[in-house]
């Protein structure tokens, strides 16, 4: 065997663990930037359109709205499922405070009473520009939604474009949301 | 004395002391200094010395209860068992990665102390590679999970351990398991010392082969222990469910098990010498991959460590550095290397060389089954997963020549058989074979099972009419044969055995595809009938254990009206840990295992019911059976007279001659 | 027997079992490779029968009921992803994860009836899993300390705050 063909053939053990080693690290960085999760559920409504709904608002906070009053808006709208009982919501609003000074943001009460959620939403200031209550649930099964907090951005006409399912961040919304924000 | 930091002090002077051993016999070697290079046995040693006193520190905490440390108030409590104090040490993150250097460190130190034979500069460069990998999981230990790290204030009692943890059988498992994976750091160390040498001989193989062995030996027991666990403790009636973390450690296996073999090949005949230092590279860089993949969460497991991805970028470069490092040494010297032995196919060189082929597309397979989910999402996005019957049908097929070729490989001379001659000594073997063909088909169904339990009983039977036609049974006296099995190589005997126990194991594996079960919710005083048997629940009854709450059922199992047991399988209410455990109730007669489950209580008074899972495991217990006689016969084979005193001196002073 | 030849037959051996390896390989993954579908994709197009796949959605709200088929505990439950729900049994002892309103991934096959049968379901939040943000606003609200030992585990979220209205 010539000396050449040696040296490509011990050569190759390298090549490949190389290969695999960039994928770990591509892994491991989505990991930690949430965009990689071996453990997610594919959301399969992204790139529809939202589905039809109309709901009631909390007392004190307005009224509800509807799937037209959502497609109708002229910027995209980052829609955010909570409820009153749930940690990682309460974990999450400090980020959404922070995300609300760049676009509006929807919320949506999942299974909550709606006084416990009106007194949630106000209790160190509300993110959300409108919010409305899914007393049942109903609504958040048509969305798919697989438990709370999750968020859809949906892009003016009602396409939703990202789904996250974990408790949003400033992180998060620099690496997934304002991209697609640019994209639009 | 034995306090937290003191420990901690203990662990970074021996990350020192690791460095040095990595840094000074190196360079010694470079400059022919044997000053230096004679340093490397006493940095190892007092490495080992400095890190089981820190080992020492960690156990005396748990054992003192000292909740002021933060590892032991997470994992123990004030009313744990003594036992379980001292191995809950290495039943968490922080505590298993001491271990794991610990072990390291003690190869080291078993390198310095049985490797006296080997040319000092050999040795030199041995020690300074494992004081290298030694250094790099110390440190990792020190900066990303300290074991030692306080709490302040420090809580009255601990959290206590995960019930499921508490079970003697898993407190052994990871000090074996962790011993074979990083028992082959020694050939991978051998490895790269000889890629820095850049000479591979039949003296290198010799060395090499007891350390690979030795690992082998450590791996096969704590898989089989491993499988065995979660069998009795998990209480799903499997004993493999071909989940990340098992086919973490069944990769090595496959390859260190290569190694093996082919490292003979090495000694025998100088043939094979790229292959084996790759293969020895190749397990070491499996057994730490596997670990990194299952730390980092990339793997989604059911025995799941808490994963955190930012420890996994340390354990990355970790890795890339280590694995990286041998692989370009390898890539960069590796084409210097030559072979010399010439040899036939059909030779038992041959068979080593299809042996090896074998085992590595085998493990070529689960690496792709174990890989693709995560590639697959990471290029493509979708979610899939890859489960049993993908590992099923791609393995199983590829085990039957592997199967076919042990019984036929150890009866083959060196360099060139001649067929018939070969064949004449496995007559006996083929006749028994196809005596189990026959009792395959009676007893077995499905065409991979049939075909598996024939060729085990091929490789039994070959494996033993081989001992038996060398040790002359049947054509000599009984004081012949007496004076040929003392003569007869304890290696000899070791590869019939370790045969042996693949065959065994394999005949477990058969049975338990046979294996039926069924989920029945039944009163007090119904019988089910499963495989022949009638399995009635008597009673059910609530009792207090120690730290929990029971309700334990008493289950009588009947065949043909005689009673053959009564089982008492449990379901466990930890209060504290708000966590429930099912105590399996297992009955073997190392024939069948007949295995109870109790679930869910369900309605009150009357109409009180009860779901049960019952199991009737045919020939279960072979299972690890053969892994113990697989490791006993590598054991058998370490004890022999060749292995223990290495090389023959005369190749011993060319080396230290060339050195 | 020379260097070259022997090389050959080292090459043939190597190509064959390599060879069938690969083919048995892309065989198993071809009809055993396990994909995530959703009850709706599950309704578009239905696997054949002897096809595994896993299941992933939410389960319904007052779905889940236990039926007895001959002696044998089964539960009944639906699993949605907002479009379409599909009818899954399953024979044994759900996890301690499960809960109504609740993601579950499901591993099992589509009947013909277009009903599911599962082998296994599994809870989507395991007792380990717990996100970044969760620990820190547990530890923040006083729930938990990590010094003092693992988080509570995720099905007793909801109850350590203000016990869940809806449902």
């Amino acid at each position: 065997m010539n000396a050449t063909r040696r040296g490509i053939l011990t050569a190759v053990p390298i090549i490949g663990a190389g290969v695999l080693g960039v994928g770990f690290w591509r892994m491991l960085s989505d990991m930690r930037s949430g965009a990689f999760d071996p453990r997610a559920i594919k959301n399969p409504n992204v790139g529809k359109p939202i589905p039809s709904f109309a709901m009631p608002g909390l007392p004190g906070l307005g009224d509800g709205f509807t799937d037209a009053e959502l497609k109708a808006q002229h910027r995209p709208v980052l829609v955010n499922f909570f409820a009153s009982w749930c940690i990682p919501c309460v974990a999450e609003m400090p980020g959404l405070r922070a995300i609300s000074r760049n676009m509006p943001i929807w919320g949506i009460a999942y299974e909550d009473k709606p006084e416990n959620a009106a007194g949630f939403v106000q209790r160190d200031g509300s993110p959300y520009a409108r919010v409305a209550s899914d007393r049942h649930g109903r609504v958040a099964i048509d969305w798919g939604v697989t438990g709370v907090p999750e968020s859809f951005l949906v892009a003016p006409g009602g396409r939703i474009i990202w789904h996250g399912s974990a408790a949003l961040d400033p992180q998060i919304y620099e690496a997934e949301i304002r991209p697609r924000l640019a994209g639009l | 004395m034995f306090g937290p930091e003191q420990g901690h002090f203990a662990l970074a002077l021996a990350c020192v002391l690791a460095l040095v051993q990595f840094a000074v016999p190196l360079w010694g070697a470079s400059r022919r200094d044997a000053r230096l290079v004679g340093l490397a046995p006493y940095l190892a040693v007092s490495q080992l010395i400095a890190l089981g006193y820190s080992f020492l520190c960690l156990i005396m905490c748990a054992v003192g209860d000292d909740f002021s440390v933060q590892n032991v108030a997470a994992n123990s409590a004030v009313s744990k068992p003594l036992l379980y104090k001292i191995t809950g040490v290495w039943g968490n993150h922080e505590g298993s990665v001491l271990l794991w250097t610990l072990i390291l460190a003690a190869c080291g130190g078993a390198v310095s102390l049985f490797g006296r034979n080997l040319p000092d500069i050999l040795r030199g460069r041995v020690l300074a590679i494992l004081g290298g990998v030694s250094a790099g999981f110390q440190m990792f230990c020190l900066l990303t999970s300290d074991p030692f790290e306080r709490v302040f204030p420090a809580p009255m009692d601990g959290q206590g351990m995960n019930p499921l943890l508490q079970d003697p059988g898993l407190a052994f498992h990871p000090p074996i398991l962790y011993t074979g994976y990083v028992g082959f750091a020694v050939p991978f160390a051998f490895a790269v010392a000889a890629l820095i040498e850049g000479r591979v001989d039949a003296a290198w193989g010799r060395w090499v082969r007891p350390w690979a062995v030795a690992a082998w030996c450590f791996l096969t027991c704590g898989i089989a222990l491993g499988s065995w666990w979660s069998y009795y403790v998990l209480g799903w009636g499997g004993y493999w469910f071909w989940d990340p973390v098992e086919n973490a450690s069944l990769i090595p296996w496959l390859t260190g098990t290569a190694l093996v073999h082919s490292a003979i090949v090495v000694e025998k005949r100088e043939g094979l010498k790229i292959w084996t230092v790759l293969l020895a590279i190749a397990t070491f860089s499996f057994s730490l991959s596997g670990t990194f993949l299952v730390r980092s969460g990339i793997l989604n497991s059911v025995h799941a460590f808490a994963n955190d991805p930012a420890r996994g970028v340390f354990i990355l470069a970790l890795l890339a550095i280590v694995i990286g490092g041998s692989l370009a040494l390898f890539a960069w010297r590796a084409p210097s290397l030559t072979s010399t032995g010439l040899f036939s196919p059909i030779s038992r060189e041959g068979s080593l060389v299809l042996n090896n082929i074998l085992l590595c597309s085998i493990c070529a397979v689960v690496v792709t089954g174990t890989m693709y989910p995560p590639f697959m999402q990471l290029l493509a996005g979708r979610t899939i997963s890859v489960g049993k019957p993908f590992f099923d049908a791609a393995t199983i097929p590829l085990t039957l020549p592997l199967l076919l070729a042990m019984g036929v490989g150890t009866a083959l001379p060196w360099k060139r058989a001649q067929l018939a001659r070969t064949f004449s000594h496995l007559y006996a073997a083929a006749g028994i074979a196809a005596i189990g063909v026959v009792l395959c088909f009676w007893r077995l169904s499905g065409i991979m099972p049939i075909a598996c339990g024939a060729l085990a009983i091929w490789v039994i039977a070959a494996s033993a009419s081989d001992v038996l036609r060398r040790i002359g049974i049947g054509h000599t006296s009984p004081r012949g044969v007496w004076e040929r099995m003392k003569n007869l190589p304890r290696s000899s005997w070791g590869a019939a055995l370790a045969h042996i126990g693949a065959g065994i194991t394999v005949l477990g594996l058969c049975g338990m595809s046979q294996a039926q079960h069924a989920i029945v919710e039944i009163h007090i005083g119904e019988t089910r009938s499963l495989g022949g048997d009638a399995w009635t629940l008597l009673d059910v009854h609530d009792y207090i254990g120690p730290n929990y709450k029971a309700m334990q059922a008493d289950l009588a199992i009947r065949h043909n009206g005689k009673l053959v047991t009564i089982l008492h399988p449990e379901k466990r209410d930890f209060t504290t840990q708000s966590q429930t455990t099912t105590e399996v109730a297992i009955h073997t007669n190392f024939i069948t295992d007949l295995y109870g489950v109790i679930g869910d209580r369900h309605g009150t008074g009357k109409d009180t019911t009860y779901v049960l899972r019952l199991h009737r495991n045919p020939l279960a217990p072979w299972m690890w059976l053969g892994g113990l006689v697989m490791a006993i016969g590598g054991a058998f084979s370490l004890s022999d007279r060749r292995m223990r005193i290495g090389a023959p001196k005369r190749a011993a002073a060319r080396n230290m001659a060339r050195a | 027997m020379t260097r070259k030849t022997r090389r050959l037959w080292i090459v043939i051996a190597c190509l064959a079992c390599v060879g069938s390896a690969a083919a048995l390989t892309l065989r198993a993954f071809s009809s055993n490779i396990v994909f995530f579908m959703a009850p709706s994709q599950v309704k578009a197009s239905p696997p054949s029968p002897d096809r595994p796949i896993r299941l992933g959605g939410m389960v319904m709200a007052g779905s889940l009921h236990r039926i007895n088929e001959n002696g044998t505990p089964v539960n009944a439950f639906q699993v949605t992803d907002g479009q379409a729900a599909v009818e899954v049994h399953y024979t044994g002892i759900l996890p301690d994860l499960f809960r109504e309103g609740q993601s579950v991934v499901a591993l099992g096959t589509v009947q013909k009836d277009g009903g599911f049968t599962a082998s296994e379901v599994l809870a989507k939040h395991d007792e380990t899993y717990m996100p970044k943000e969760v620990a820190d606003e547990l530890k923040r609200t006083g729930k938990w300390d990590p010094r003092f030992g693992k988080a509570p585990d995720a099905s007793s979220w909801d109850t350590m705050t203000a016990k869940k209205a809806g449902g």
